[in-house]
């Protein structure tokens, strides 16, 4: 970068940068600060936050396995085929992008509440997700995967053709070429979508309440303890919210470091 | 700061009309020395009477609604509203006693029922609510409906009301929660007010409770401390004690104040 003495547009961007964070820093600032440390952590110690904790930390494992299973084949598909209407395809399981989570919940009720779409096939089959913690899961999936699809189809995308045709020659089938060739190559990528997803999936809030409803030790996770805290105990909900900035900072910093250190490992191989 | 902020707007506008854009000005004119609307933050459970009652008023206040504990707990961190209603008479007396708002007045009354859905067939009764397999949705401990269902579900016994609670799979923030898990039939019965039953356009069915079960749900409401609009505020609850609000009330099914 060439260094020069800073003009009244450097100046502007200066400070348009300076308004940008302290707007987006001082509220996660205030949740340590407005209670302390000390009686965060003392409140931290309290049966319903550590359920909700417990409970966030086991419906994200399980969404997240699912995620990764069902969705690294399909965005490998996306990734590596070309068929009709794959933009539409593409366009559409993005969608949850940008669904507001209150979209979210009311489309789950409405294709799998017992009055949905599915829910007479559903209670044919014995299959509750209102109320369940299974349907926690599927709340998270639905607004957490397509984080992982976008993510995993771009890795794929990158992937040089020519090592997946090379294998292919070399008499690697289609399914082992898959899984030893292209997901080894495409980890970085697949493991940032897979952060991205899981943080998304742990800070889910509107989507749950609506469809799985609230209820301790079975679907009142993380974040829904904390909006059913705060108007009795602020102090209780700060703390669980640290914890939740904390995780989440640690993710993110994770998939950080993770670009960072990437392109050098490459180099080396 | 708010004036700070005001100010600020100000430079803002005036630099637009300096530019020969286009300016908005205030909307409109609450009444008073401030500019907006009156601002009232009000229980979930009274939308629809609060609503109408607005809307025959000019400037039509702002309300916005959600579980009265939420509302508590927003005017504890420092957010006024001018006027706060309550479904209960608990937090705004506390708020009184904190010197957060003005002496709170009582203005309405409300009935609790269990309510199911009206093509559900699971729950007839109170007597059904421990049966296996009953789906209960109720709110959460700190919203008035949530611990007027707990006393009702105390009277009945230790022994029933465990059972009861057992049956319980969801706490929800607002009587809101309540009605939109019934009515799509997620939940087979949950308690709720009468008006909750009213304004549910016939999807739900009311089943009144024994007398001696029943807890007095008295809703009280006061002027927030420091309100921008402190005479409109004071106007808008007079008439909804005792003038044009209480048509309204009574429309939507609330009673007299106890």
């Amino acid at each position: 970068m060439i260094r020069r003495r800073p003009g009244w547009f450097g100046v502007a961007l200066g400070a348009a940068l300076a308004v940008a964070l302290t707007f987006l820093v001082l509220p996660i600032v205030a949740i340590f600060v407005d209670a302390g440390p000390g009686r965060l952590l003392a409140a931290l110690d309290d049966d319903a936050s550590l359920d909700a904790l417990r409970l966030s930390a086991l419906t994200t494992a399980i969404a997240l396995a699912i995620i990764v299973a069902v969705g690294t084949p399909a965005a490998y598909l996306l990734a590596t085929r070309s068929f009709p209407g794959r933009a539409v395809v593409i366009t559409l399981v993005e969608l949850p992008l940008v669904l507001p989570p209150a979209v979210a919940g009311i489309g789950l009720l409405a294709a799998l509440g017992p009055k949905g779409l599915l829910g007479g096939v559903l209670e044919d089959a014995g299959v509750e997700l209102v109320f369940q913690t299974a349907g926690v899961v599927v709340a998270l999936c639905f607004v957490a995967s397509p984080f992982y699809l976008r993510q995993a189809q771009a890795a794929f995308a990158a992937l040089d053709p020519r090592w997946l045709e090379a294998s292919r020659t070399l008499g690697a089938s289609e399914a082992a070429t898959f899984a030893r060739v292209a997901i080894p190559a495409a980890r970085p990528g697949l493991v940032a979508g897979l952060a991205l997803a899981w943080g998304r999936a742990l800070g889910e809030f509107g989507a749950t309440l609506m469809f799985a409803g609230s209820l301790q030790e079975v679907t009142q996770t993380a974040p829904l303890r904390i909006y059913d805290g705060f108007a009795e105990d602020f102090t209780g909900a700060l703390a669980l919210s640290g914890v939740l900035v904390a995780v989440s900072a640690a993710i993110l910093l994770a998939v950080k470091l993770m670009d960072a250190t990437e392109p050098l490992g490459r180099a080396a191989r | 700061m708010r004036v700070r902020m005001r100010s600020a707007v100000g430079v803002v506008a005036a630099l637009a009309i300096g530019l020969g854009l286009a300016s908005c000005g205030d909307d409109d004119d609450g009444g008073g020395a401030a500019g907006g609307p009156l601002v009232v933050s009000a229980a979930t459970s009274l939308k629809g009477a609060l609503t109408d009652y607005g809307e025959t008023l000019d400037p039509r206040p702002r309300a916005q609604f959600a579980g009265s504990d939420e509302l508590a707990a927003q005017i504890r961190q420092g957010v006024k509203p001018d006027v706060f209603a309550s479904a209960n008479t608990k937090l705004p007396d506390a708020l009184h006693r904190e010197g957060l708002v003005e002496q709170p007045r009582v203005f309405a009354g409300n009935r609790l029922v269990l309510a199911v859905p009206t093509d559900g067939g699971r729950v007839r009764s109170l007597d059904d609510l421990d049966d296996a397999g009953v789906k209960l949705a109720i709110g959460s401990e700190t919203v008035p409906i949530g611990s007027y269902t707990r006393k009702v579900l105390a009277r009945l016994g230790a022994a029933r009301n465990a059972a009861i609670l057992k049956n319980v799979r969801s706490n929800e923030s607002n009587v809101g929660g309540v009605v939109g898990k019934l009515t799509q039939g997620a939940a087979d019965a949950g308690f709720v007010y009468i008006t909750d039953v009213k304004s549910a356009s016939g999807r739900l069915r009311g089943i009144e409770l024994p007398a001696r079960l029943k807890p007095s749900a008295a809703y009280g409401v006061a002027v927030v401390k420091g309100a921008e609009h402190r005479d409109a505020a004071v106007r808008y609850i007079d008439a909804l004690v005792s003038g044009a609000g209480q048509a309204e009330l009574r429309e939507k099914g609330f009673e007299p104040a106890p």
